[in-house]
């Protein structure tokens, strides 16, 4: 499904800073992968370059999703193609109703693909039923995108944008940062639910935690811009007990 | 000569160049009074030029020449008229006249509706205590001569006592049917105690118009006040809206404008009696070589009173905001709550804003606040958007709303709100 062959990208602005140098990955429907790594390695980079955002320039490699090069497309029509990134850092986005977003975000996206778009009232019963699910209440529809929220309100509140969308390949970056024992739960039964043979996961944490909840197939360790070592639930495991140190001499060894 | 005195001369001669082939209207006594007093008051100020403090920002120019400038008249391509879904009462202005047969009849319960050009037949009517007192009174501590103008030359407009609670609004309309021409239109308005109205205003006036509202809202009473300001490229003027304010009395005051070569809007109100509130709010987009000021004047005169300005505009290819806002506090005005933000959004590099945003404060125990910005659309909350699918124009113009809804919101009804947000919506998509 989700195809990274040799990617390498650098800053726009700066070609100096070399931030992905060869990176491979492939995602095939129904896996979840998750990618682990120090701060720094390029793994945002990595979610901000297949997802679109300006100020990364790609000097080598490619990006597809179910054949389609996803780099040469604009960052709507990845959307509208299934992809879908739950941000690091989500944005606030005063004087927009969060309600108002998600309707107008789930029905260009119908129209891109050539679909009926939901009237109010069907938009509405969807809303309401997946909200309830992450316990996302009317006020938090209400209110300005991400305005006023809590860190976990506002990583509740990309789940439901997940949950609305229904995309084909997620990409969650540090969904679990700032988490309780509580939101983990809401967050991670909030993604099991979404589990399909066709759709795809790509889970960028920091912390084995996060996986305990959503049972990765493969775990990737990322450091400098490349995946060092992939295998299976067992090396979060290893992360979490030993840090990143043995991981990283090996590979440069 | 000293070079204040050489600016006075300036403005003295600009001023008797404007009124040399004029001759003050016919009317009766208690008008005749007003005018000739208004005239000596212009004769004395002299009309403003580029080099006034107070004009700082934008050239007068346009506005004092003896002679206005044609303007082109919008095809409005069949677009709805703005609040025309409403269930009002219309009066209507045609190049600055008032047109009667195209009007609603004037009888309505809970209002007094005059006409300007009939009461100033007569030799007595009540608005003799306000016609010209605020523009008078407004003088200082800036002068305002182009009010002092309207009020000498002005023979059209509305005389309304609102002494209840009209069912409808009153909905002043403003059609063009010349190129040319000037016109000056000059209401007053009075809300009589505990008495509550909707004015509505919409339309360009003409190709250069002079337009001055006085207000006089007694204790307890409420006035909303809605005005579109049309959307004709060339035309040029200046609205000037005079208020004073009973205890426990309320105005909002919301004014869109979209295009036009030079727009200078002044609002000037005085909180006299306690616990009073003005709202006064403004939302704006031009392009090209539009020319928006808004100036406004706030004076807080009692204790408890509140008092917002919210001003945004939405500029583009080489268009000029301006937005001068000042807060005085008197003494005697504690507790007083003052807000004002103006903030513009810049859609690209060649479109301006300039700002003076000013508080003068004289009591201990008050509560301002005054925030200015200028920016482009934000790039995260662009791409965030554009990542759940959004196409690019579909995404700027919801942020460019955004931007806008904070003045939107001082228009206390939802619907008459909605109408505008489409107007501007319409406005951006043809654009953005
Ligand atoms: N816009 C940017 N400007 C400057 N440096 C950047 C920018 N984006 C990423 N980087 C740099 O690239 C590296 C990788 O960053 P990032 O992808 O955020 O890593 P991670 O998400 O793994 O912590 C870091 O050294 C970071 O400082
Ligand atoms: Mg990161």
């Amino acid at each position: 499904m989700l195809e990274i062959k040799n990617l390498h990208a650098e800053l726009e602005e700066d070609s100096e800073v070399k931030i992905l140098k060869g990176l491979s990955l492939t995602i095939n429907p129904g896996e979840v992968h998750a990618i682990m790594g120090p701060n720094g390695s390029g793994k945002s980079t990595l979610s901000y370059v297949l997802s679109g955002r300006d100020g990364y320039e790609v000097t080598e490699g490619s990006a597809t999703l179910d054949g389609a090069d996803l780099l040469e497309m604009e960052p709507e029509d990845r959307a509208s193609a299934g992809l879908f990134l739950a941000f690091q850092y989500p944005v606030e986005i005063p004087g927009v109703g969060n309600m108002t977003f998600l309707r107008t975000a789930v029905n260009a996206q119908r129209k891109a693909r050539g679909e009926e778009e939901l009237s109010a009232g069907e938009f509405l019963k969807l809303i309401r039923a997946k909200a309830k699910e992450l316990q996302i209440d009317a006020d938090m529809l209400k209110r300005p995108v991400n305005v006023g929220f809590s860190g976990g309100e506002k990583k509740r509140n990309e789940i439901l944008q997940m949950a609305m969308l229904e995309p084909r390949m997620c990409i969650l970056d540090e969904t679990d940062s700032g988490l309780d024992v509580d939101a983990m739960k809401l967050v991670s039964d909030g993604v099991n639910a979404l589990r399909s043979p066709d759709r795809a996961f790509l889970v960028i944490t920091h912390y084995q935690r996060l996986l305990n909840h959503i049972k990765p197939d493969v775990v990737h360790i990322m450091s400098e811009g490349r995946i060092i070592k992939s295998g299976g639930p067992e090396l979060a495991l290893e992360v979490e007990e030993n840090g990143y140190g043995d991981l990283l001499a090996e590979a440069k060894a | 000569m000293i070079p204040r005195a050489k600016l006075k001369a300036q403005k003295v001669d600009v001023a008797e160049a404007f009124i040399a082939d004029r001759a003050l209207p016919e009317g009766g006594a208690w008008i005749t009074r007003a005018r000739e007093a208004a005239l000596a008051r212009l004769t004395d100020m002299g009309l403003p030029v580029k080099r006034d403090e107070y004009w700082r920002y934008t050239d007068p120019r346009r506005l004092t020449e003896t002679a206005a400038q044609e303007a082109a008249l919008l095809d409005p391509q069949g677009e709805a008229p703005v609040f025309g879904a409403f269930d009002r009462v219309k009066l209507v202005f045609v190049d600055g006249v008032f047109d009667a047969e195209a009007s609603d009849s004037l009888a309505l319960d809970g209002v007094e509706l005059c006409t300007l050009a009939e009461a100033a037949r007569a030799d007595l009517h009540w608005a003799r205590d306000l016609y010209g007192t605020l523009e008078a009174r407004a003088q200082a501590p800036v002068e305002r001569s182009l009010a002092s103008l309207n009020t000498a030359y002005a023979t059209e407009g509305l005389l309304i006592r609102v002494t209840g609670k009209p069912a409808k609004p009153l909905s002043i309309i403003y059609r063009r049917s010349a190129t040319g021409g000037e016109a000056m239109v000059r209401h007053v308005i009075r809300v009589e105690p505990g008495a509550e109205a909707t004015i509505l205003e919409n339309g360009p006036i003409a190709a250069r118009f002079n337009q001055v509202m006085e207000v006089d809202i007694a204790e307890g009473a409420t006035l909303h006040h809605v005005r579109a300001q049309g959307r004709d490229h060339e035309r040029a003027g200046a609205a000037h809206l005079f208020a004073q304010l009973g205890a426990g009395s309320q105005l909002k005051s919301f004014t869109l404008t979209a295009n036009g070569a030079l727009i200078r809007n002044e609002a000037v109100i005085w909180l006299d009696g306690e616990e009073g509130s003005a709202h006064i709010a403004g939302a704006t987009v031009g392009d090209g070589s539009f020319h928006h000021d808004d100036t406004v004047f706030i004076n807080h005169a009692a204790p408890r009173c509140e008092s917002r300005q919210v001003f945004k505009k939405v500029l583009r290819q080489g268009a000029i905001g301006v937005f001068q806002g000042k807060i005085l506090v008197d003494q005697v005005a504690q507790l007083t709550d003052g807000y004002q933000i103006s903030q513009s959004l810049l859609l690209d590099e060649d479109a301006q804003f300039l700002a003076k945003p000013e508080l003068e404060i004289y009591a201990d125990d008050v509560k301002c606040s005054h925030g200015s910005t200028s920016g482009e659309i934000d790039p995260h909350q662009l791409f965030y958007l554009r990542a759940r699918g959004l196409r690019e124009d579909q995404a700027k113009l919801l942020l460019v709303l955004a931007f806008l809804a904070e003045a939107l919101d001082e228009i206390a009804d939802p619907e008459l709100a909605e109408d505008l947000r489409e107007r501007m919506e319409a406005w951006l998509k043809r654009r953005v």
